[in-house]
């Protein structure tokens, strides 16, 4: 014998409920137990508009080593000068072409175009300026992404969402700082300590500054701030008494390539 | 048989082709060995019980645990785990860009325990043993999550510090 109209009914309603999927069910039979929460952590760093300053009359060489080899610890980035097993090691003519760089430094003269004069200061000439992605109040990176994987948030962070990267590099090409820098290799063989609390990267993907995002979120400085021995200030631009004012107040500071309108917002004292 | 004709006019007749199947015998045999050869892996595991995977939970961290319980309850962890990992990427990564300038990292169970939403700083420190627990019914399910090209999993760093 088949079932009956009434019995078809109740298995049908039964199985709907079931394959209505986990969420739906648990919901009816266990109502109040999935209400999660997302909170912020009570220490998080908070700004409306984080920015830098780098005081290049204070910095110097081994200063800007520093700031590097703490940026480059925390975020696992890739040496390729210096791998795991010594026969990975990347020629320099490929070195500059693959290389990823979070902060890194330059001359005057390719740092700041347009502003250089015919006559420089020794002194100015001579420095290296320690260069980063500069957090643009107007992004041209985050509008060339097409699957908005960069983007900006409410307080400046021109962050990058990795897992929805295709590396395409049209942000590369928008962004005229060259913070940005495409994975040609996986990078793991080329990182020897790695640092446990941050993801490293996989092929195919492009990385930059992220102004320590992560930290901040930990209540801490961005990791080149800490290693920079007063060099460079952090902080809260919409705060008229955070350091990045005070010191905007005090000296006069330049910024990169500003004509172009993506309004910077990393600022060199000279 | 009609004349075959389009539109320029009456060709002569269709040609008569004998119908015949030509090297029947070569193409069956070669049909028998290729189906045999394709379903070989089916003729492997006829019959044959795959046990289901067992994860294990015998990590020094979950035994240290006085009440053993994951973020969420153990069966829905079973079926929603990645959309769990899933929304805690997105809550961690994303979510500050609509809600205003905060991090959004610390994840409220139902029963008001608080965890950093974090893969391998918080599911992992628990479940220590990747390929014991995560591997084992990933491969079995035959699926390959991305996780791993750039989560670190915690496995060398735990077993270099029990040796220790």
């Amino acid at each position: 014998m088949g079932i009956d109209r009434r019995q078809f009914i109740r298995i049908a309603g039964i199985s709907t409920l079931l394959g209505l999927g986990g969420k739906g069910a648990w919901e009816l039979l266990f109502p109040g137990q999935l209400e999660a929460a997302f909170l912020a952590e009570p220490v998080a760093l908070k700004a409306k508009r984080w920015a830098m300053v780098v005081d290049m009359t204070k910095m110097d060489d081994a200063t800007a080593k520093l700031c590097i080899q703490a940026c480059n610890r925390v975020h696992n980035v890739p040496d390729l000068a210096n791998p795991i097993n010594p026969k990975d090691k990347v020629p320099p003519e490929d070195k500059v072409r693959w290389e990823v760089k979070w902060i890194w430094t330059d001359h005057f003269h390719s740092a700041f175009p347009g502003a250089e004069a015919e006559f420089l200061p020794e002194r100015v000439k001579a420095l290296n300026f320690l260069l980063l992605c500069n957090h643009c109040d107007n992004p041209p990176c985050v509008r060339v992404c097409p699957t908005k994987a960069t983007f900006r948030r409410d307080d400046g962070i021109v962050m990058m969402d990795m897992h929805r990267c295709i590396g395409c590099r049209y942000c590369m090409a928008g962004c005229p700082f060259s913070a940005r820098s495409f994975n040609w290799r996986d990078p793991r063989p080329f990182i020897k300590e790695v640092y446990q609390d941050f993801p490293t990267r996989e092929i195919g993907v492009v990385e930059k500054c992220n102004f320590c995002a992560e930290r901040l979120a930990k209540g801490q400085m961005p990791a080149c701030v800490e290693a920079s021995r007063g060099t460079l200030l952090f902080g809260d631009l919409s705060e008229p008494r955070s350091p990045v004012r005070e010191a905007l107040k005090t000296y006069f500071a330049i910024r990169r390539k500003p004509y172009l309108g993506t309004n910077p917002q990393v600022y060199y004292i000279v | 048989m009609a004349d075959y004709k389009n539109e320029f006019g009456v060709f002569a007749e269709r040609p008569k082709v004998e119908k015949k199947f030509y090297d029947g015998n070569k193409i069956i045999v070669g049909l028998v060995i290729f189906f045999a050869i394709v379903t070989l892996p089916f003729w492997k595991n006829v019959g044959k019980v795959i046990p289901a995977p067992q994860p294990k939970l015998d990590t020094p961290a979950i035994a240290k645990l006085t009440e053993k319980k994951c973020v969420m309850p153990t069966d829905w962890m079973r079926a929603n785990h990645m959309q769990l990992l899933i929304d805690w990427r997105e809550e961690v990564v994303r979510s500050q860009a609509q809600s205003g300038p905060s991090d959004f990292r610390v994840f409220e169970s139902p029963d008001g325990r608080k965890f950093l939403a974090s893969l391998s700083n918080t599911c992992m420190n628990c479940h220590s043993n990747k390929t014991q627990f995560c591997d084992q019914c990933h491969n079995y399910v035959a699926v390959t999550p991305t996780c791993w090209g750039c989560h670190l999993d915690k496995e060398l760093k735990v077993a270099q510090v029990e040796a220790k």
